[in-house]
């Protein structure tokens, strides 16, 4: 990106910005050069960082009132409920926030995948974004243990007993974990402890995302690189932070409909009830976002395999850019990508049906089939169709719908090319 | 070639899907009006009074309202008893309360800001006094059963002879609503069980309706406020939406015409 040296004007600027170049950043940020054919999809990012905000500021007032103890848990979160001043508000905001922070998350990542935002050069940004995923999963799974309701009792149970599948240490370290012998206030107080720590190194990761953003700039619907930064681009602000508000908006209100209409809807009854160690809810199911990879761990007949093939979903993703094999990035111009990207889209969605469903029968063998295909999707398909499949043109530039463009530079050319090009 | 892999797909996925469609059966719930549902749900303050009513003459001896208080009788949003009312309902009954000076706990009569009274000292004694089943704290009961409100409302009239052949548990009762139909409570509703203080018929279907919209008050005491607040919030925000938007599209304009 070519972008002139900011200079701020008055004097307590420029003394001011040469031992802290705070202005300069606001600077780069306000001008930051975007594509000027980002489509919606592209508003996510905005509205994923609002999210993470709205989560720490709910989620401090709640923890103002919330108590973190097995025989009180339950009881301070009806006292936030009912006798906290618009504690209702904040707590139905806070739980189907994480809903609609992970239905945006999802749409952010796929979006990634279709476009091809995860090729060279923005590997570190698509690490970077699946570190944070993963994150946000450990953070949600521990809030949903604090209300201390059936749900969360058994998921904390479930899933803390996953790790007792570790060969000879597995028992202790479950041991460890739950600073006991059983499931109770020991571990309650600890998950509450990570569950406030971990949104902020969330955050200092979210910094860190947008900062590998901000080295290449943003891919764009046609994935072509930046051809004549004049034309092809437009200041961030205003142009882009008015359509991410309006976007933002929009996905408030849809919260917001779930907020004050369905603020239930999302969760699961059971988690109303008390936990309560003698009696097993007839299906323990985690949230919604979560239903894949729980769908993938009951797929794997095995306890150990199971939880190895779960993380092994997750971990695959990070190689993702170098799975792929594709020099075009966007789906848009290769038609056999586009039709395995919606299947792969299909395939999660199965996963997460299956894991709502009890593994027996049917549920299982199809659980199987899609836990089978997740993987041949990024060991198989991406490899191979990046090799064979025969791309429709590029066009030349962003600005230029004509057709005749070559492949992206960056994503074509080796790394000794890339440091040749340093040297210059 | 791609075609070809669409039908594919589609044909796999419709396998799937039609294999799945054998659903478990269960009856469904009776149907009812529900004030409370849709974007301006509000209560009956008549259901909520009389089902206040059905709750105190007949659910209250084994089940407890542990999250509710006192004052929530009058406040807005529920049955909105008058104050004097409450503070009389309140009085009726005796709260433990110490220690004292002495040392001593001691009972007084109930005051707004209590909780309401347990019917049994703790969760074993109500074990010990149902025949081994604890009756279920109905502070958020209405929450904690799916579709709860319709639940309750047909758990109550679900009470009928069990099919030919069907061998009941001793000291268990046959409901066709309950997850495997069979339940320890015993049927407690007939009708003119209460005698309304309004007036009003209290037909078995009557006291069922009234008593689940009472305990969908208690599980959720807000939800006046949060449909009323709820309509204002999204109203700002599509007028703010629209704003935003025109002003978007007034700047885009910009760009678009520079090429």
């Amino acid at each position: 990106m070519s972008e002139e040296k900011y200079i701020p004007k008055s004097k307590i600027g420029q003394w001011f910005d040469s031992r802290l170049p705070l202005l300069s950043l606001m600077h780069h940020l306000r001008d930051y050069p975007t594509p000027k054919n980002l489509n919606y999809w592209w508003t996510f990012g905005a509205i994923l960082t609002f999210c993470l905000i709205a989560q720490i500021i709910t989620g401090l007032v709640l923890a103002m009132h919330y108590v973190a103890h097995a025989d009180l848990a339950f009881e301070s979160v009806e006292h936030i409920m009912r006798n906290v001043n618009y504690g209702w508000l904040i707590r139905y905001f806070h739980a189907n926030g994480s809903s609609m922070f992970f239905l945006a998350v999802y749409i952010h990542i796929f979006r990634a995948l279709f476009y091809g935002s995860y090729k060279s050069p923005r590997e570190m940004i698509w690490i970077l974004g699946m570190l944070i995923y993963i994150l946000m999963m450990a953070t949600a799974f521990m809030g949903y243990v604090l209300p201390w309701g059936q749900m969360s009792f058994w998921a904390a149970t479930v899933i803390t007993n996953l790790f007792s599948a570790i060969p000879f240490i597995g028992e202790s370290i479950v041991t460890w974990l739950w600073g006991g012998y059983s499931v109770d206030s020991p571990m309650l107080t600890r998950f509450y402890s990570l569950h406030y720590l971990l949104p902020f190194l969330i955050f200092a990761l979210v910094i860190l995302h947008i900062w590998a953003l901000h080295i290449p700039g943003n891919n764009n619907p046609v994935g072509i690189d930046i051809k004549q930064p004049s034309k092809d681009t437009v200041p961030f602000s205003p142009y882009i932070a008015v359509k991410d508000l309006y976007a933002l908006i929009i996905f408030l209100i849809i919260t917001a409909g779930f907020v004050f209409f369905a603020p239930n809807i999302l969760s699961h009854p059971d988690n109303y009830i008390k936990a309560n160690p003698l009696v097993t809810p007839t299906h323990i199911v985690p949230e919604w976002y979560l239903l894949p990879f729980y769908a993938i761990l009951r797929a794997v007949p095995s306890k150990l395999g199971g939880v190895i093939v779960m993380f092994a979903s997750l971990f695959i993703l990070m190689f993702l850019p170098w799975l792929d094999t594709s020099k075009v990035r966007s789906a848009v111009f290769k038609p056999l990508s586009k039709l395995f990207f919606w299947v792969l889209v299909i395939d999660v969605v199965i996963l997460g049906y299956i894991g709502a469903n009890p593994p027996e029968g049917l549920y299982l063998l199809i659980g199987r089939v899609a836990t089978i295909y997740y993987f041949l999707h990024f060991i198989l398909v991406l490899p191979v169709l990046g090799y064979k499949e025969k791309t429709i043109p590029l066009p030349i530039s962003i600005s230029d719908p004509v057709l005749g463009g070559q492949p992206n530079i960056s994503t074509t050319r080796s790394r000794e090319d890339i440091k040749e090009k340093q040297h210059d | 070639m791609i075609n070809k892999l669409k039908i594919f797909f589609v044909i796999l996925i419709f396998l799937f899907s039609s294999g799945l469609k054998a659903s478990e059966k269960k009856t469904p719930f009776i149907d009812t009006n529900w004030n409370f549902k849709g974007i301006f749900g509000k209560f009956d303050r008549g259901e909520l009074r009389r089902g206040y009513q059905v709750y105190s003459e007949v659910c209250s001896g084994c089940h407890s309202i542990s999250q509710l208080s006192y004052r929530n009788l009058y406040e807005k949003g529920g049955p909105e008893f008058s104050i004097e009312n409450v503070k009389q309902i309140a009085a009726s009954f005796d709260v433990l309360d110490g220690p004292n000076s002495d040392g001593e706990m001691f009972t007084r009569p109930g005051r707004l800001p209590d909780k309401f009274v347990d019917p049994y000292p703790n969760i074993e004694s109500a074990i010990a006094a149902n025949g081994g089943a604890y009756p279920p704290d109905m502070s958020v009961l209405a929450k904690a059963r799916k579709d709860g409100p319709a639940y309750i409302y047909s758990l109550l009239q679900g009470y009928v002879e069990p099919p030919k052949g069907y061998e009941l548990d001793e000291g268990v009762y046959y409901n066709k609503y309950m997850d495997g139909n069979q339940i320890k409570m015993p049927n407690v509703l007939f009708d003119d069980l209460v005698e309304y203080e309004d007036g009003t018929k209290a037909t078995t279907e009557q006291m069922a309706k009234d008593v689940s919209n009472f305990l969908m008050w208690a599980a959720e005491p807000n939800l006046e406020e949060r449909h009323k607040l709820g309509f204002r919030v999204i109203l700002y925000l599509i007028i703010l939406a629209l704003l935003v938007y025109f002003s978007m599209n007034r700047l885009w304009s910009r760009i678009e015409s520079k090429k």
